[in-house]
């Protein structure tokens, strides 16, 4: 239950500080989102440039880019995932704890981009993981991730502790684990993780809380 | 440097039994090319390194190329009885060439600053007898790229170090360069299809919904 925020700077007014536990967890995890470490191709460039003093992606929380799956809470894809490079990925996934976020950084890696008819690269890694954020670009300047890494904080603020829509890390029963696919005589197999793609459509009352 | 047809006579000279053809190009560049008979590929290839004239010491990219069985139509004439007369009837003979696999190594001389020469050797056909010499006892700089070759086009190098895939998966079993390759049909939105994609999207669209439209029938 959310406070109402008129009231809530009418009591700042008079020295009150009033919020809510979820207030609070949302704005302490939002804050502290650590990224992992790895760039897949020319992407993570941008991605490097971003974290550096000029754009300085720490400004936003992302201190520091963790070398361990373990410690990480992000997982920006930067690049191409080649069908060679799917299995790693969705490995890495598996390994990092809850909760955890994808941001897809590219044409590449949301869709193929420019090899999306090749024999080698995957259409797109939502096929296997579940992305939160996409930035279309190729590659996206560093402004584009910080836009899609503050369209992460506002998503994570917005998350419920409870309820239908709580996230995976609150709900027992949620699968966590991601099947790592094979590689195959032909493709990769299976070519797609049905549970995630394609996308499921949004519950109708989810999208009137966005709206 | 020599031209290819004095580097064509200088390997004649010292190796009489070698089977050497030389292909023009008839392009403005005009690099025209040596097709060496596989059986002969490291012998010439050791000549082209250690002459001391051309000293090609540096294979600087060896690769593939895929040749499809050639079609080619002729008319011939012919005369022929027809209800006790003579005619002179055209006919069209249609020749079928076998096709093969081919790989070309760019060769380059450190030692006397020029090049580059063209090397090239030919399967015997596309499917079973793809066996080709390995050049990298010859020249380092092949392992890898044969290793593409290998794993692109499929030629198999006799006496290469580490033959394995590079660039796919081992399980891949498939050449995706050569050009019968059929990709796994899975197409989703395309956003500018086009040829053979537009094609092949359409395809799979129409299977789609044909299986849609089964799955309703049956309910």
């Amino acid at each position: 239950m959310a406070v109402e925020p008129d009231l809530k700077i009418e009591l700042g007014k008079q020295g009150v500080f009033v919020t809510t536990l979820n207030e609070l967890y949302n704005w302490g995890r939002r804050n502290s989102v650590w990224p992992m470490q790895f760039g897949l191709a020319c992407c993570a460039i941008e991605m490097i440039a971003t974290t550096m003093a000029r754009y300085d992606l720490a400004r936003f929380g992302a201190e520091v880019f963790r070398p361990s799956p373990r410690q990480a809470d992000l997982m920006i894809i930067s690049g191409t995932v080649t069908k060679k490079m799917a299995p790693q990925v969705v490995r890495l996934y598996n390994q990092m704890a809850e909760p955890r976020y994808v941001i897809a950084m590219g044409a590449c890696a949301i869709s193929g981009g420019p090899f999306k008819q090749g024999y080698n690269v995957l259409k797109g890694i939502d096929r296997y993981i579940p992305v939160d954020v996409h930035i279309p670009g190729c590659p996206p300047r560093p402004e584009a991730l910080i836009h899609a890494f503050m369209t992460l904080q506002k998503r994570i603020e917005e998350q419920p502790l409870t309820g239908e829509n709580r996230p995976r890390h609150l709900d027992a029963d949620a699968q966590g684990l991601f099947p790592v696919p094979e590689p195959g005589a032909h493709d990769l197999v299976p070519p797609v993780n049905r549970l995630v793609w394609p996308l499921p459509a949004p519950k109708p009352d989810a999208t009137e809380k966005q709206g | 440097m020599k031209t290819a047809e004095e580097i064509l006579a200088a390997i004649k000279t010292a190796l009489p039994e070698a089977k050497v053809e030389l292909v023009q190009n008839p392009s403005v560049s005009g690099q025209h090319s040596l097709v060496v008979a596989p059986e002969d590929g490291l012998a010439v290839a050791v000549f082209l390194r250690d002459d001391s004239e051309l000293a090609l010491d540096f294979c600087s990219n060896a690769t593939g190329v895929d040749w499809l069985d050639k079609e080619t139509t002729e008319k011939v004439k012919a005369t022929e009885v027809v209800d006790g007369e003579e005619k002179v009837i055209e006919k069209t003979v249609k020749h079928i060439q076998p096709g093969y696999l081919e790989s070309v190594y760019h060769l380059y001389s450190m030692r006397q600053k020029h090049g580059p020469v063209i090397f090239r050797m030919r399967t015997a056909n596309r499917t079973d007898q793809v066996e080709l010499p390995s050049m990298t006892p010859v020249w380092r700089s092949c392992e890898f790229q044969e290793r593409e070759i290998f794993d692109l086009f499929g030629i198999v190098f006799k006496g290469h170090p580490d033959l394995r895939r590079i660039l796919m998966w081992d399980e891949f079993e498939d050449h995706p360069m050569r050009r019968d390759y059929v990709d796994p049909d899975d197409y989703e939105y395309e956003p500018t299809p086009h040829d053979e994609v537009l094609k092949r999207a359409q395809e799979h669209q129409a299977q789609q919904n044909e299986a849609k439209q089964a799955a309703e029938v049956t309910q």
